[in-house]
């Protein structure tokens, strides 16, 4: 699952807080204290130099221009999707779908499948889907005739596999998972996800959005067809993200919105689509976007994914202690694997007035329902307030953070 | 009492807390100590469903004059209501049409009345006035 190539580095965590400008910032009076990573990360300067450099020095349309701006942009843009195939191992280049994010990725599949599936097959998801990844599927069914199945998951927020094998059959077409939830971090074992899917002849569709940021995905280890992610969850802007699929997959999938870039030729009569990627690539893409996408991603690798894994995990069973001597505070998603996401309650206060407190104290955290209600549904909570770590957190602001859910206890009850 | 008057009574009380503690701590008491609603109009009908907070809103007409009742599910939401209620409530369907809210800004709690904070409270407002509208159309 985890690509280790570089030798296991320590962070040098203060070195890298000097290259997020935002982490200087005050929040009503006190310095800001950044806990909503799993939301959208935050962009160090080397991505941000990028994105202005692109709009001060070669700011042009790409791959149709013959002036020296327009190939200097085009170059950038497709060195970033060289960058991406490399860093998630793609077999080829074209099997990089620079899209919008996460969601259009999604659509983009869904959408293409709705060609293919009819009256009686039956798509999967797991009970840890962000609605992003439930609604899509609901419409492809609605259109295709075809049923829409849920892996349940069990009280740590685990899906359980014993019913996923349940319910995979002949009739599987495709199978939905994403590789960690938002909610509550668990890390879902894709790979036998993948493996046990494909025994039925199913694809499978990952959301690798809250892995990215994470975790190095190597597709084709997992051999997924499918894996999305989106920028701004891993130092880049937002508006820009992915799609791996295998070429065969997206040879077989019609294109998802018409328009230019997307074209080999046009006449009133017939069009014929351009080759991959750029048949699902239609109208003029986010090509600062893009580009910033690959110098996050650059960022990200020197830092290193083994040393981010390991430093992150120190900042979840850190503040997973100091978070449960808080009398009356619940944890939601105790899986074995999980990252850097903890979701919580505390008895009889509503999350909301917790996340309403530690806004003034300046800490940033999310409450509500993240998104994903049918798991709050499960746990029968309103919500939850949950607190992400990123890498360029540090233990002294996890403690801030729990003298402020102390605070938070003290003035509601 | 009108309502310009009450906003600036509660302007003035407001004046008096020296940091936002004392601020929310103040509605914090507000929301645990006031019986807001009648729990059988805690009903599916009476909800205004935020994404993080829920409101229930029942109104009445007693004497020509709307009067209001509200809840929350999270205590600094049900804080800014019984706020909102003091200000409404026991009014005239057509002051209440005429008023503006702009007094909570003066008291710090600009951002909790922001549309893009799904907490359910500008709904609530919109619900007390369209109450109000339709009890004005009744008069009429």
């Amino acid at each position: 699952m985890m690509k280790i190539n570089a030798p296991l580095q320590t962070l040098n965590v203060e070195k890298i807080r000097k290259d997020f400008p935002i982490l200087l910032r005050k929040v009503n009076g006190k310095p800001l204290v950044y806990f909503d990573n799993a939301a959208t990360s935050q962009t160090p300067q080397q991505v941000i130099d990028v994105i202005v450099d692109y709009y001060s020095n070669y700011n042009a349309n790409i791959h149709r221009g013959v002036h020296t701006l327009s190939q200097e942009a085009t170059d950038k843009y497709e060195h970033a999707r060289d960058t991406i195939q490399r860093h998630f191992n793609a077999k080829h280049k074209h099997e990089i779908i620079l899209t919008s994010g996460t969601t259009h990725g999604i659509n983009l599949v869904a959408s293409g499948f709705s060609s293919f599936l009819k009256k009686g097959d039956e798509v999967l998801v797991s009970a840890l889907e962000h609605h992003s990844n439930i609604v899509p599927w609901q419409m492809l069914c609605e259109r295709s005739g075809a049923t829409l199945r849920v892996i349940p998951m069990n009280q740590e927020g685990e899906l359980i596999l014993s019913e996923y094998d349940k319910l995979l059959s002949d009739k599987t077409k495709l199978v939905f998972v994403n590789h960690i939830s938002n909610a509550l971090g668990t890390i879902n074992p894709i790979e036998e996800i993948i493996k046990k899917a494909h025994n039925v002849g199913a694809a499978v569709l990952v959301d690798g959005a809250q892995a990215c940021p994470h975790l190095k995905p190597d597709v084709q280890a997992l051999d997924v067809d499918f894996y999305v992610t989106s920028a701004h969850k891993m130092c880049g802007p937002t508006g820009v993200g992915m799609l791996y699929g295998k070429e065969e997959w997206l040879k077989k999938l019609p294109p998802y919105q018409g328009g230019g870039e997307m074209i080999a030729e046009v006449t009133f009569e017939k069009t014929t689509y351009a080759d991959l990627p750029h048949k699902f690539e239609a109208g003029t893409p986010n090509i600062c976007g893009g580009i910033a996408f690959g110098a996050a991603v650059d960022y990200m690798n020197n830092i290193g994914f083994d040393a981010i894994a390991k430093y992150e995990h120190e900042l979840l069973v850190y503040a997973t202690q100091k978070l449960l001597d808080i009398h009356g505070l619940k944890i939601y998603g105790t899986a074995k694997n999980k990252t850097s996401v903890i979701s919580f309650n505390l008895d009889g206060i509503h999350p909301y007035d917790i996340g309403t407190i530690l806004d003034k104290m300046g800490i940033a955290v999310r409450t509500g329902h993240h998104c994903a209600q049918p798991i709050m549904d499960f746990y029968q909570i309103p919500g939850t307030v949950r607190a992400s770590f990123a890498f360029y957190n540090t233990k002294e602001e996890i403690d801030k953070l729990v003298d402020g859910v102390k605070k938070a206890q003290r003035m509601l009850t | 009492m009108t309502i310009k008057e009450i906003q600036e009574d509660i302007v003035d009380e407001f004046s008096m807390f020296e940091d936002w503690e004392e601020r929310y701590q103040y509605m914090i008491d507000l929301g645990k100590t006031l019986p807001l609603i009648d729990e059988q109009y805690k009903t599916k009908d009476n909800i205004i469903k935020g994404c993080q907070s829920k409101v229930w809103v029942h109104a009445k007409m007693n004497d020509e004059k709307v009067v209001f009742t509200a809840d929350s599910d999270a205590i600094i939401t049900k804080g800014i209501i019984a706020i909102l209620i003091r200000v409404f409530s026991n009014q005239s369907p057509k002051d209440i049409i005429e008023a503006d809210t702009t007094f909570i800004d003066d008291i710090g709690l600009k951002e909790h009345l922001s549309p893009t904070r799904a907490n359910g409270l500008v709904s609530m407002i919109k619900q007390l006035k369209m109450y109000a509208i339709a009890y004005q159309t009744q008069l009429n």
